[in-house]
């Protein structure tokens, strides 16, 4: 709600400031798209001959084919992991009071703000003295488990919101605690992991620097990039970092709206705040 | 109010998977940390401080690490700069829009890090876009090579990453802050300029707080901006435990800086948590 | 300058006062909804005023222009003979004590006493001896170091009042600020801030849906109804003289009697008795209070009547009677509680009493 008279911010220079940050993080992403269809291919300025070559050159990639069923593979798994591990974990920080619980919930939430690498190289180590070799399966570990942080988190959110009295209505009526989870907790959290799904699911095709250690024989998407990328830069990278983007802003501004449905405001900052410390 | 077997059914599992996927790969590290390798490349478990001696006997490991807090501070600096006065913008200027351009911000933050770090790589490239712009308007008539392969891209190209990141929890301090205390504070004979001073902005040191860990931890940690933008010069300290782990063969003592780190980063986010306890007013 | 009508403190005797602020034709909306429609209205040095209302009434509005948290969309305000409203809040000589006291949690009590002053830098001792002294007057002297979360809600508001007075303005406005508190709290309060009004000799205008309350503490009421006032009076005239149905009914209980004047004789339902007013229909108010018991002592132009006992609601000290006349007409009544009539009653009320009141728009179709 803006504050009319009292508002205080009469200064002019916030708007332009606005517009320069903008401006800012998009700029790198409307270059990659704009030279996605430049013939001459990624530098060179201004750009011409407008082409779709790339992206036909894309579609004929069968590398790049594998590594986005690779992704897909991996993020499904990715997204069944955390939900099956997040949804209970969320449950019991709401709920249950057992013993090592506030070290539960900060090492469920630590992956969240943890560099990439402390989670990949650790996880190698385990698998490692495992025995176990390196393929899209450990990386599938490793996507779930940092995940289970988002997973946690949004669910947690929708926890908050959800109505005591409904679940006591639920036992009052003769319902036990399984049927009331299933008939009357699960559905109100439906929005919240509907979107924790999608965010998890966007995170985990994106996912690069956990992936990077786990990686085996299978590529990964990002993974396949990455190789390419220390060969040299081609214009072909630049239309699938353009249909990477158009996903992945369906998916977020997707996610936005079920979120601002399910509480009316999205707040995810003030997890994030709470997950840092 | 719920069952035994509830209970422990929503808290075993997550239970056992965090001890097993996170608590042991740690201890892990830590083990590690202390052993060494062989000339043969085989994993000699005895125990030994070797690898922390060699941390601080070595220059380059220190350097490194220095080199990259200094890379760290000066990305959260400018992600701060850049996104406090937009939080303030989005939360107290932005009206009906504000709902709109929080999606904006938030939108960069989930698309893939690794294709905004390719964007910028090919802009700063010597062939890049920025450079042949420069040169087409006549500003320049050579490339400019600071700007790739530098400290420069890797601060700029993090800066772009973190921003929002930053952003976000000072945000969400902003919109806590009760509108009434600043009509308060305005009745009270104080213009905006002295309101803010006063009352927005100790009220909003919790979510700086916040955002300046994350964006200082996850630049600290990183490694993939320096291996496509950093050159030479951009080494950070991730970089060396990447090759550790790699080509130099010697997991050791990548473990140990890698533990290190970890303990490093647990460090700063208890300090921050402390410090955000003694900022925050409820 | 315009002055203000002060309420007779003796019968007979008429005071002007000169008036602090003047509210000319101040008219305000919100988008398509009008929320004031030109107010007109004066307050005078030294006053407590009420401003009255239901939800959606306008008052807070009315009292956020004065306090410039609004802007009017038409009209002007002046103070002291200047304009006031085109000022920013923070260069008004008014100050306000919100409805959620709004007092800043990262500042002690003393801090947030202080606030004012030390925006207007003033000097250090000056500062200081002020804040003792404000601090005293609300008797929160002990928690001058204590922060707003640790102190209760009473409390805060008696912070929140003397971090506003500390400043010394020309006016205090109140925004509901009792409305939080509980009942007894409530009471004691209101009492309090009437006393510390007359100490310090400020105007206060003061904000509430409270209908006892603003009488138990205002020089004057201002009834705002749906963006208009109603009746601005003295709590004594608003209740034995209302202007309007609705003002009969918001203030107190009342009887409203519909009837038809012919010849100097009104008709109501099967009551009817002589009147000084011209052919017409009529619209009266008739306090429950007035109605007695038939003994005599109301003398021969009393109006009697017989009523079937329907219901009692006891209040304590009084009970409210409802009785149900032969013709259907149902009227309260107000007695002492001991009273144990039942069944059929003979009552009486003087045709004084019966106080003639312009008609509300949504109150025509009732009796």
């Amino acid at each position: 709600m803006e504050l009319p008279m009292s508002s205080p911010n009469r200064s002019h220079w916030l708007p332009w400031h606005a517009t320069l940050v903008f401006g800012f993080l998009y700029l790198p992403i409307v270059t990659l798209i704009v030279y996605s269809f430049n013939g001459s291919g990624v530098g060179g300025f201004p750009p011409r001959d407008f082409t779709l070559d790339w992206y036909r050159e894309l579609f004929t990639d069968d590398a790049i084919w594998n590594s986005v069923l690779n992704s897909l593979f991996v993020a499904f798994a990715a997204v069944a992991i955390a939900l099956a591990l997040g949804i209970p974990a969320a449950l019991a920080l709401d709920r249950a009071n057992f013993p090592g619980k506030a070290l539960f919930r900060r090492l469920v939430l630590l992956p969240l703000i943890l560099p990439g690498i402390i989670t990949g190289l650790s996880l190698l180590m385990l698998f490692r003295e495992g025995g176990m070799k390196l393929s899209l399966v450990t990386i599938i570990l490793g996507h779930g488990t940092a995940l289970i942080s988002v997973a946690t988190t949004e669910v947690f959110a929708g926890l908050q919101k959800l109505d005591r009295a409904q679940e006591e209505a639920s036992l009052d009526l003769g319902a036990n605690y399984w049927q009331t989870f299933w008939r009357v907790t699960l559905p109100n959290l439906r929005l919240s992991i509907i979107g924790a799904a999608l965010l998890i699911f966007t995170l985990s095709m994106d996912e690069i620097a956990v992936s990077f250690f786990l990686i085996g024989r299978d590529n990964t998407l990002p993974l396949e990039i990455w190789g390419r990328l220390r060969r040299g830069i081609t214009p072909e990278i630049n239309a699938i970092s353009t249909i990477i983007f158009v996903f992945s802003l369906a998916a977020i501004v997707t996610w936005y709206r079920l979120r601002a449905r399910a509480e009316g405001r999205v707040e995810i900052a003030a997890e994030l705040v709470e997950a840092a410390s | 109010m719920f069952s035994r077997a509830y209970r422990a059914a929503i808290t075993i599992p997550p239970l056992l998977w965090v001890a097993l996927f996170l608590l042991l790969p740690y201890a892990l590290l830590f083990c590690y940390s202390f052993w060494s390798v062989s000339p043969a490349q085989m994993i000699v478990r005895s125990w030994t401080l070797n690898n922390y001696r060699e941390l601080f006997r070595v220059n380059v490991y220190l350097q490194t690490l220095f080199r990259s807090m200094w890379i760290a501070a000066r990305v959260t600096i400018f992600s701060l700069l850049l996104g406090y006065p937009l939080a303030y913008y989005l939360s107290f200027g932005a009206g009906v829009k504000k709902d709109f351009l929080y999606q904006l911000v938030i939108i960069p933050l989930w698309v893939s890090y690794l294709v905004r770090a390719y964007a910028w790589k090919t802009i700063l490239g010597s062939d890049g876009v920025l450079n042949t712009l420069l040169q087409y308007v006549h500003l320049t008539s050579h490339p400019l090579n600071f700007l790739l392969y530098s400290p420069f891209a890797v601060v700029l190209t993090l800066t772009h990453i973190y921003t929002p990141f930053a952003f976000l929890p000072i945000y969400a301090a902003l919109e806590h802050i009760p509108r009434n205390l600043i009509e308060a504070s305005h009745d009270l004979g104080a213009p905006p300029l002295q309101t803010f001073r006063r009352v927005i902005l100790p009220l909003s040191i919790p979510g700086v707080l916040a955002g300046a860990t994350f964006a200082f931890v996850l630049s600290l940690g990183d490694f993939l901006a320096p291996l496509l933008l950093g050159g030479p010069s951009g080494i950070m300290i991730s970089n060396i435990v990447v090759s550790l782990f790699g080509a130099a063969y010697n997991w050791p003592l990548g473990a140990a800086i890698s533990f290190g780190m970890l303990v490093l980063v647990i460090g700063l986010l208890f300090l921050s948590e402390r410090l955000e306890k003694k900022w925050s007013f409820r | 300058m315009a002055s203000v009508i002060q309420p007779e403190i003796a019968p007979g005797t008429v005071r002007t006062v000169p008036s602090l602020l003047s509210i000319h034709e101040v008219a305000k909306s919100f988008g398509p909804t009008p929320v004031l429609r030109n107010i007109s209205l004066d307050i005078a040095e030294g006053e407590f005023l009420t401003i009255l209302g239901e939800s959606g009434s306008g008052k807070t509005t009315l009292l956020r222009i004065i306090g410039g948290f609004e802007t009017a969309d038409s009209g002007k305000i002046l103070m002291g003979g200047e304009r006031l409203d085109p000022l920013p809040p923070y260069r008004r000589r008014v100050n306000t004590v919100f409805q959620h006291y709004a007092l800043f949690p990262h500042l002690t009590v003393e801090e947030n006493v202080g606030y004012g002053l030390r925006v207007a830098k003033v000097s250090r001792e000056e500062l200081a001896s002020r804040v003792e002294q404000a601090l005293a007057m609300v008797k929160m002297t002990a928690y001058a170091g204590s922060k707003p979360s640790k102190i209760s809600g009473g409390q805060q508001q008696r912070v929140a009042l003397a971090r506003a007075l500390v400043n010394r303005p020309q006016l205090l406005l109140l925004d509901e600020p009792l409305s939080a508190l509980d009942a007894n709290l409530r009471r004691q309060m209101q009492v309090e801030l009437k006393s510390l009004q007359r100490e310090v000799g400020i105007s206060f205008v003061f904000v509430t849906h409270d209908q006892d309350e603003a009488m138990v503490m205002s020089d004057r009421i201002a009834l705002l109804r749906l963006g208009e006032l109603e009746q601005v009076a003295s709590p004594r005239e608003i209740y034995s003289r209302p202007a309007t149905a609705y003002t009969a009914q918001f203030i107190g209980h009342t009887n409203l009697l519909r009837g038809e004047v012919k010849g100097g004789i009104v008709r109501c339902h099967s009551l009817s008795w002589r009147v000084d007013l011209p052919d017409g229909p009529v619209l009266f108010s008739l306090r429950p209070e007035n109605i007695r018991f038939a003994a005599g002592p109301l003398g021969s132009n009393a109006v009697h009547f017989r009523a079937r006992l329907r219901t009692r609601i006891f209040h304590g000290a009084t009970e409210l009677l409802q009785a149900e006349c032969a013709d259907g007409l149902v009227l309260s009544l107000r007695t002492a509680s001991y009273d144990n009539r039942h069944g059929d009653l003979d009552l009486e009320f003087a045709p004084a009493d019966a106080i003639p009141v312009r008609d509300s728009d949504d109150l025509k179709n009732r009796n």
